[in-house]
Parts: structure tokens; sequence; C-alpha cells
């Protein structure tokens, strides 16, 4: 029956796209992980009455995060060619789709990383300091942790984002779920195609919110 | 122990400048539990972090152990802040932590060995009452639960200081006093050197063995707690007393005693430590031949003893009261003839 639905789609096609679009995701949300932490925190240590306030340093920062936001991620992805050339070797394929989708998206999880720390109890941190913590032993110690649910659930808002991207990127020859309905589905105007990626999209959506509820709830004893 | 000498702290904003703390000068000795109770505003928040720099001063000295605090580097303050315990009004664990977790933290900074940290640590949550509570979140904890683990937490890397920053504030009645008997039991098990800031009278009275009275960042008045309760000479002070004692600002009340008569006449009696527990007024009425009609009176248990004041009206001939008077003063007790009521 389902040969009647979707006649034109070849399910190991699109195993293989599902499976581009997961290594994407997958690679680009550790990623933005990392890299988003790292400028999150950074927007928060050197800001006003904290750890490493600068105001300079938070100027640039902040500047670098907000453009890079403004762009809108096709056109990143188009911007970062030559970067993502030089990088991968290549400007087709999953593993060029990367650099946009971190660069893409890391200034936004910053931003929300940065909300996130900035709702941590200041008097924790002072607790910290009165107990001679160093600034290391705060961040990991203190800061990480306990804003831990709010960086979760903020990598999950990125994640989704993210899958979103990498069909976009898709368009343009990264492969995975979005390059198949794009290639297979709408240029050859088989709907039936667009209309099981889309499935498949919606589908790894669900579970990628259902796991990072579960996470964040599980490590909240707020 | 702790000395400390003429520190001042000054908040720049753009458009004013505060006076937060304004030339303090005071010495604690060890094993004093000492009180600074103020208004709120009145810079007492600010004066305790000075004491272990989580704010910078402006100004002045704070001797601790022969050490001066504001010499030292950002290095060296971290280690010596390892020996000041702290704890605050909302507690501040981590909530990220289990009990035993948020003890052990303090452990983990000063880099004890993890097998050198349970052992102490639980040694801490006995101490302060909290056993079979080790794996509790703070979320699952009551407010005095809270503090108690504070409690705990503070005293891991074995201070020579513990500050208290309004430790009470947030509790009930009861659980104010269930932690400032823990404090106090503290005190002399581990002859720790306790300093609390509070705007609570009660706590002062309960615990300290002396007091610090401060208002708009300057220290108006200090010493032993009896001799300042008894003798308040600032207005910010006598309103603190009469927190303790609320008859005593109804002296209006007594308006109708006080005569021009000199058979009668209207006496405040001073009553400090054991003087307290005498029974004077029969002693006295039975020994002259006298009138004594008991106007008010109402007596307050501190660390350093008791202290009491006692509004009479003596009757009978003149010479006989001034007797009276007499022979109370040599037992100790403080006279004073109250004929006016301002």
């Amino acid at each position: 029956m389902l040969t009647n639905i979707f006649p034109n789609v070849e399910m190991d096609k699109m195993w293989v796209a599902t499976y581009e679009t997961l290594y994407m995701t997958f690679i680009s949300v550790l990623g933005t992980f990392i890299l988003g932490i790292l400028l999150g925190l950074l927007l928060y240590l050197t800001n006003k009455g904290n750890l490493w306030e600068n105001k300079p340093l938070n100027s640039i920062v902040a500047t670098i995060v907000n453009v890079s936001r403004a762009i809108p991620f096709i056109i990143l992805i188009l911007l970062l060619f030559p970067f993502t050339d030089f990088l991968i070797g290549t400007i087709r394929g999953p593993n060029a789709a990367l650099p946009a989708l971190i660069v893409g998206s890391a200034p936004f999880y910053a931003r929300l990383v940065e909300i996130g720390l900035k709702e941590v109890d200041k008097g924790v941190i002072e607790a910290a300091k009165a107990m001679g913590a160093k600034t290391r032993t705060i961040i990991f110690k203190v800061l990480l942790p306990e804003s831990m649910p709010a960086l979760i659930s903020g990598i999950t808002v990125t994640a989704i984002a993210l899958i979103s991207y990498t069909a976009m990127a898709g368009v343009i020859g990264a492969g995975g779920l979005g390059d198949l309905a794009y290639m297979e589905g709408f240029q050859r105007r088989n709907t039936d195609v667009v209309l099981a990626s889309t499935i498949f999209i919606v589908i790894i959506v669900f579970i990628f919110q259902f796991l990072g509820d579960w996470i964040s709830k599980r490590i909240d004893h707020r | 122990m702790i000395k400390i000498n003429n520190l001042s702290k000054t908040f720049k904003t753009k458009d004013q400048t505060v006076q937060a703390v304004d030339d303090v000068s005071i010495d604690i000795e060890k094993g004093d539990i000492y009180g600074v109770i103020g208004y709120s505003g009145a810079g007492k928040s600010t004066f305790v972090r000075l004491i272990n720099r989580l704010e910078d001063p402006t100004d002045g000295e704070i001797i601790l152990n022969g050490q001066d605090m504001t010499d030292l580097s950002k290095a060296q303050l971290r280690l010596e802040r390892q020996k000041i315990g702290m704890i605050f009004q909302h507690f501040n664990l981590l909530w990220s932590r289990t009990v035993y977790e948020n003890i052990a933290f303090p452990l983990e900074i000063a880099g004890v060995p993890k097998a050198d940290r349970e052992e102490k640590v639980l040694e801490l949550i006995e101490l302060v009452g909290l056993k079979g509570r080790e794996n509790s979140y703070p979320s699952q904890l009551s407010g005095g639960q809270k503090q108690r683990v504070g409690i705990a937490r503070s005293l891991a890397n074995d201070p020579k200081v513990l500050l208290c920053d309004e430790a009470t504030s947030a509790l009930d009645p009861e659980t104010t006093d269930d932690i400032l008997e823990l404090l106090v039991s503290i005190n002399e098990k581990l002859d720790l050197t306790i300093i609390l800031i509070t705007h609570e009278m009660h706590v002062i009275q309960k615990i300290s063995h002396r007091v610090a009275v401060m208002e708009q960042g300057h220290v108006v008045e200090q010493g032993d707690v009896l001799d300042v309760f008894m003798n308040p000479q600032s207005k910010t002070t006598k309103r603190f007393v009469q927190q303790l004692n609320p008859q005593e600002g109804s002296v209006e009340e007594l308006k109708d005693f006080i005569t021009s008569d000199d058979r009668s006449k209207v006496v405040k009696l001073h009553f400090v430590g054991h003087n307290a527990k005498r029974a004077l007024i029969s002693d006295v009425s039975k020994q002259f031949d006298i009138n004594v009609n008991i106007l008010q009176g109402s007596i307050s248990p501190t660390q350093e003893g008791a202290y009491g004041t006692l509004y009479v009206e003596f009757q009978g001939e003149p010479e006989t009261i001034e007797d009276v008077m007499n022979y109370v003063e040599t037992t100790g007790v403080g006279v004073e003839v109250i004929d006016y009521v301002d």
C-alpha cells in the first residue's frame, strides 16, 4: 500500500539521506555546543560586574555574534565557500555543510548560553569566591553545572533549527533529506518524495525535542 | 585575633558616591561571638564582605592572626579565604549538588584528596545533625536544613573565623533559635570566632558576647552586650533595645504614678547578671517599713547572663525611701529615680 502512496520513494536512498542528515546534525550540534558555550561564557564573563569584566572585549564579541546572527543562513553558506573549501577541501557533501552550520548557529546558541548563565544565582558565585575558588573552578563547578538545564534546552532549540538548516544546505548540494526532497522530489515533480522526506525530518525533530526535554528534566534538581 | 582599623568603603557611581562603611575600628578576640547590628542600609553587609575581601576596602586594614588581609595578592587571598568560613541569608547552596557534594565543594577547592574528603564530610554532616540526608538535593530541604548545610560547608576547611551574613533572617523564629544554638555549640566545641551581622536584636541577645551597633556606615556603639544593652547611648541602640523590652518604651504610662509627693517615688531598677536572679523586692519589703508597688518590668537572657529592668513605686517616709535606695545600691542593682517623663 505504501508503494501506492509513495510510488517514487526508494527506501535505500531515503536511508542514506536520513543518515546524512543525522550526521550533519550530530556533528554540527556538537560543534555548536562547544563553540556556543565558549562564546556564551566570553559574553557573560566580560559583562559588567562579572569575573572578567572587560567592556571592549565584550563589545567585540557581542558585535561578532550579532552580525553573524543577522546574516541569512543561505547567504552565509555562500560567503563561507572559500573557507569551507580551504578547511574541508570540497564544497559539496555533508562535511562541506558543517562549517556553515556551526558558524551559523553557534552565535545564536551563544546568546542562549549567556541567558542561561545570567540565571545562575549571584549568591552562589559569591559563596564560591568566599571559599577561595579560582575562576576556572567557578566556571566548571558552578556556572556550567548550575546552568546545565538551560544549556540543554538551549541546545535542543538550536538542534532543531540546525535540522532545518541541513535541509537548506541540502538544496545547494550538501546531501541529506533536504537534498533528496529538492533534487529527487521537487525538481522531478515527485511530490511523494518531498512528502516522505518531510515526514522523516519531522520525526527526527520530534526525537530531538523529546530527548532534549527528557535530559533537561533529569538533570534539573531545582 | 581580628583587628580592624579605620576600615572604609566608598561606592562610586556616575552621579553619586556612597560611603557604605566609614572609618570602622573593631577588635575581636579569639572565640568571641561578635554581633554587628544595624538597620538595612547601615553598611553591615558591606562591612562583613570587606573582612574576606569580597569587597575591596577603600581604606583601612583588616588584621587576621597578624596578617593584613589588604596586603594579600590574589593567590594568597584565595588560600586565606579557605580559612574563613561564611554563611549567607539565602544559604547560596549549589542546587545541582547533593548535601554531601555541597559540603565537599570547599574541600575540592582546597585540593583535598577524594579519600580524605569523605571522612570530613560525614563528620560535618553528623555535627550539624543532617545524618541520613546526604543524598538529598537542597530543593528537598527546609530552610533550617539548608542553613545547616551552609554551616557544614563553611566549616569544611577548619576555618579560624566564621562570617554570618544575616544567617537567620530568612528563617522562622523557631528555626532561627535552632540555628543559633548550633552556632553557639560550634563556637564552644571548635573555639571558633564568629562574626555575625543581623538586624534582629533577638539574635544578638541570644548568642553574642560583644556587639557593635552600626548606623550609616559608622559604628555608633560597641562593647560587651550587657553594657551596651544596659546603657544604650545612641538613638539607634535605644530603638534596638526597645525591640527586646517592648514595655520599656512606654514609660509614659508611668506618668500617673509620678507625683510631687515625697512619700512616693518611682524608681527604675537595673539588674545585670546574677543580680537578676535575686529576690530583691521581698527582701526590701521585709527589711524596711515600706510599700512596694510594682509597675512594670522585664528580663532578657543573653549569652553573658540575664539583664532586666523593673519599674517600682516606693511608698513610705521620705527618709525610709532614701535608706531603701541606698540599700538597693549596695546590692549592685542600679537605681534611677524617675521624676519626669520625657
